[in-house]
This record gives structure tokens, sequence and C-alpha cells, in this order.
């Protein structure tokens, strides 16, 4: 059964409509692009918490809603600054409990991955060989020790995970929320397909006819879809193929602000709470910097040809 | 003053590393740089993969700061999931991987996950990434990491990424049927790991044996000759400089 119709919406609908206290939440399904910031930063304007947060790299994503406090739990691969190492809102949590107390499933990017996908399969568990041999595998209950019925190797049962909701970034989308995405996507496709709730946004809301000319492009398609926001330069600082690339100054910044908690706090208002949306978000960053991100060299790909 | 950074003769001491014709798990920062530099000097034919689901052949258009960056993805062979990429290293089509880390033991187990404090209590760090996977899945493994005393410990305090373990066949015990690491590259030599031990087999230039052991926390082994690791060539570094040009992984 596919999802209800009217599913263009602002951001904040699609935030309250679509996110609650307690949830499951995976978000920066892409690793490094396509970080779904916008998304993120309502949750913190919103205050929705306690959340459980699911996500490979996360890419200060999830160091910025652990920082306001509205997560209990993350189940994460790394979650850290990639631009500068450590995540200090993470380090916090973790070491001192502040601001509240975080429990942390570890996973592998790989491992992390074959959860969602099992989870989209309507499995319970996905097997793997790695982390074999690690910590992870050790301290982590979702790993168990499995022994394959057919070789006898030694392998993982990793159990399967199925967030209730997904925060996914893409190029563009048509109001039934059919996904193209080009360029890198990590586990975007599980992420989704595993999630009981899909919130999109995107650069732009096409026409289908856009879609429908390159349908091998489309990575979530309309079904899994809850909400379409369109929400331009919602990835930023993270890139988006085609559309603006990484601004890393943004994460040394953030880096340099969150050091110390109260700063931390202070970065939370200035970026986040004391601003209305993402208009003024932008209006805050400015034209020139976003002028600063644009591709300068075009690549467009070649026409492809789907005639009968 | 040198005229190049140890991070550069890391660079150019890992880059060494890949032969023409490898496919290569490419890691971010120093891994980045080395594979780049190959790329442009004697190993043209290497592959690059990135986790986040990048394929190319050739070094990125521009300088880059993550894999996601679009100059890495522009002229790519391949863009696709995380998935696939991990599949092509656990299918053992993987040559060569580069991981880095906090704290790594004498039998290469790799810790990236938390530190004991001096004064007690526990440094969380970032955690795995694809760094556990690497490790456990391609063919040879190299790590990357500066020469500190309290990063080459002689036991990890957690074990993110596994390296040979502590007696010959850890491996093949815990379940993995290849790899563990070949060769250790930090700030002031290379190691190699016969029989699944780190054992110094390279220093960097001015560096003596003396100040490797003091700022290793092992027992420090060393192979019967010690090499002089080739400081990088002018080209090396204008290539280095070319991909780092604020210096922002090198100085």
């Amino acid at each position: 059964m596919g999802k209800a119709r009217g599913k263009v919406k602002s951001l904040s609908q699609a935030v309250t409509d679509l996110v609650r206290p307690g949830d499951s939440v995976v978000l920066s399904a892409a690793l490094e692009g396509f970080i779904p910031f916008a998304a993120a930063h309502e949750i913190i304007r919103q205050g929705i918490g306690p959340l459980t947060l699911v996500a490979p790299i996360s890419n200060i994503s999830i160091d910025q809603i652990i920082g306001a406090g509205l997560a209990e739990r993350v189940i994460a691969a790394w979650v850290g600054n990639v631009s500068t190492g450590i995540g200090y809102n993470f380090r916090r949590a973790v070491e001192q409990g502040l601001p509240r107390p975080l429990e942390v499933l570890d996973h592998s990017n790989f491992s992390i991955t074959l959860a969602l996908e099992a989870g989209a399969r309507g499995l319970p568990m996905a097997v793997g060989r790695s982390p074999l041999g690690s910590d992870i595998a050790l301290q982590n209950p979702q790993f168990k020790a499995l022994t394959c019925p057919h070789s006898g190797q030694k392998l993982l049962a990793i159990q399967a995970v199925n967030p209730d909701v997904a925060l996914v970034h893409v190029q563009r989308a048509d109001k039934e929320g059919n996904c193209q995405v080009w360029g890198a996507a990590g586990f975007t496709k599980q992420a989704a397909m595993a999630s009981s709730r899909v919130l999109i946004t995107c650069e732009e809301i096409v026409d289908s006819a856009v879609i429908r000319r390159d349908p091998d492009r489309t990575l979530v398609p309309g079904l899994l879809v809850d909400a379409v926001c369109e929400v331009p330069w919602g990835a930023h600082p993270a890139p988006v193929l085609g559309y603006y690339d990484l601004d890393n100054q943004y994460y040394l910044d953030y880096a340099a602000a969150t050091r110390d908690p109260e700063n931390a706090r202070a970065w939370q208002r200035e970026w986040v709470d004391g601003l209305s949306g993402r208009e003024a978000y932008l209006e805050k960053l400015g034209s020139a910097r976003r002028q600063g991100l644009l591709p300068r060299h075009s690549r467009p790909g070649a026409p492809l040809e789907y005639g009968w | 003053m040198s005229a190049y950074t140890p991070a550069e003769i890391m660079v150019t001491a890992a880059a060494r590393q890949i032969k023409n014709g490898d496919v290569v798990f490419v890691g971010m920062r120093l891994p980045l740089l080395a594979f780049m530099l190959a790329k442009q000097t004697h190993a043209p034919r290497a592959l690059g993969l990135f986790e986040n689901g990048v394929l190319r052949d050739r070094p990125a258009n521009a300088p880059i700061i993550t894999m996601g960056d679009a100059p890495n993805q522009s002229d790519a062979l391949k863009l696709c999931g995380l998935d696939e990429v991990m599949s092509l290293l656990s299918g053992g089509r993987v040559d060569l991987g580069f991981i880095g880390g906090a704290q790594m033991d004498q039998w290469g187990n790799v810790n990236t996950h938390q530190a004991r404090r001096p004064g007690g209590g526990l440094v969380r760090l970032p955690g795995s990434g694809g760094g556990a996977d690497i490790a456990c899945l391609a063919s040879r493994l190299l790590i990357i990491m500066n020469h500190e005393r309290h990063r080459l410990v002689p036991q990890v305090d957690y074990i993110t990424s596994p390296g040979w373990g502590p007696h010959p066949g850890w491996r093949q015990e815990q379940g993995l049927t290849r790899g563990g690491p070949a060769a250790l590259i930090t700030s002031l030599g290379v190691f190699n790991f016969p029989q699944g031990r780190a054992q110094l087999t390279s220093l960097h230039p001015g560096v003596s044996r003396e100040q490797v052991a003091q700022a290793t926390g092992w027992d420090l082994d060393c192979a019967s000759t010690l090499e002089i690791t080739p400081a990088p060539t002018a080209n090396d570094l204008k290539i280095i400089r070319l991909f780092d040009p604020k210096r922002f992984w090198t100085s």
C-alpha cells in the first residue's frame, strides 16, 4: 500500500507530523554528502526527544542533536567532525552524561548498512564477517556469534535495524516523493527502505515528467515517502553534487565553538534556536558565502535513450 | 627547518606501498594524499574505492577535504552505495586498505573508540567508520599514525580494527580469512609485521633508533638491517601540495 497523498509540506509541518519523542531516526545516510541538516535543525528547534539516532558517520549532525539534549541512544559507526575529528557534544554526553546520558551501540559502516538492509527486507538479522575480532562485536548486543550451517564458518548475526523515521536529503523529487539522487549515496536506499516513515528534503521539487525521463536515477520511490519538503541548501554545510560543495570553514568553526559546553549552547542559539527556519539560516549565511560554494566547472551527464 | 613535514614523508612512504594496478580502499586525510601521489607517479593504473560509494581511477579534479566533495565524484568510473564498495571489499577484490588510529598495539590492533585518561576515566573517540571493515576484509592493511608513546601502546584499550592478535593464528580463530596489517607508517619510521608483531624496518632521515624506542610503548624490535626511508622528492612535494594547497593535512 502506498503512502497518503498531499505529501508536499513545509519542513516544520513535516517534522511535527513525522517525528515523535521516543522515535529512532536515521539520518546522514550518505556519509559526508546530502546530510539533512535543515531537518535536523528543525527537530532541535521543535525540541523533539528523546531520540535514538542511527547513522554511519553522521558528520556533526548527530553531535548537534546530542548537544541539544534530545538524544538518549546512538547506533552509529562514527560520531564526530570529519574535518577536525572530535565531536565535543558526543564526547561530553558519553564521558560526563551531559546534557544527558547517552547510550552508544557501536557499529562499523558495513555492519550498520547490513543491519538496515536486513530491516528493509523484513528479516530479523543480517550475516556479516566484519567486524569479527573487534570489541564492537563483543560489546554491542546487536552482534551475536553465528556458525554458518553450510560451511561451518565463523560469522556474525547482525540484528536488523528498523528506524521509525528516515531523514533524507536529495537533489530532486516530485510531489509524490519519487527521489532522484546522483552521486555517492552511502546507505540512503537501505535507510529509506528500512524505516516506517520517510521525510524527504530536496533542492527542487520537479514535475513527475522529469523523474520519468530518467527513472534509473530514482533512488527512493514515492511509495516509501510520507513528506516532501523543498529546502534549497537543505544539506549545507555538507555537499550536494551539482548544487553546492562542502563548506569546510563551517565545520572548523563548529569544532572551535563546541569545545566548551557554554559556547556549544551559544552556537545552538546562534545557528538553530535563534533562527525561524532555513530561510533565516540562509540569510545569516549570506549570498557571498553561498556563491563561493557553487560549482565552477560544469560536468553535465550524457542524455540517455529510453525509447521503444 | 627541514624541507618537508613529518606528514609529507608519511604520505610518500604510504604511496610507495601502492603498486601499479592495485585496488585500493582509500581513507581520508593522509591516505587520500598517498593515493593521489601514487596515481601521479608510479601507480597510474591504481584504482581507488571510497566507502561512501565512489570508484575512480584518476586523482580528484581539485583538492578535497572529504570523499563526498564534488571533485572526487566528477569523472569517477562509478558512483553507488556503500553496500557495493563494501561488497567488493568483502568479496576479496581489494588489494590494499588504509586506516589511521588514535592508538595501536604491537600486534597491529587499532583503537579509535576509547582511551584511558592518565588520571582515570575514559576519553571517548569517534569510533570505527569503515576502519574495522577495512582491517577485517582487505588483503593487505596499511596503518598510518603519529609516532608517540601514548599512541603506540603494548595493548590497546579497545580493539576497533583487529590486527594480528596476541598469538599466531588469532585472526583465523576469529573467523577472519584474509588480511592483517602489512605495514605501519609513522612520523618516525616504517614497521613490518613478521610473525604478526611490529618490527621496525626503516627510519625516516635524521631519526635515530633510540628516538623510536623512546617513543614506542613496547620493547622495540628492529630488523637486522635498518633502512633509511627515502625522503620525498621535489616532485612528490609538488604533487602533495597540489592536493593539500592550504596544508590542511600535512602542516
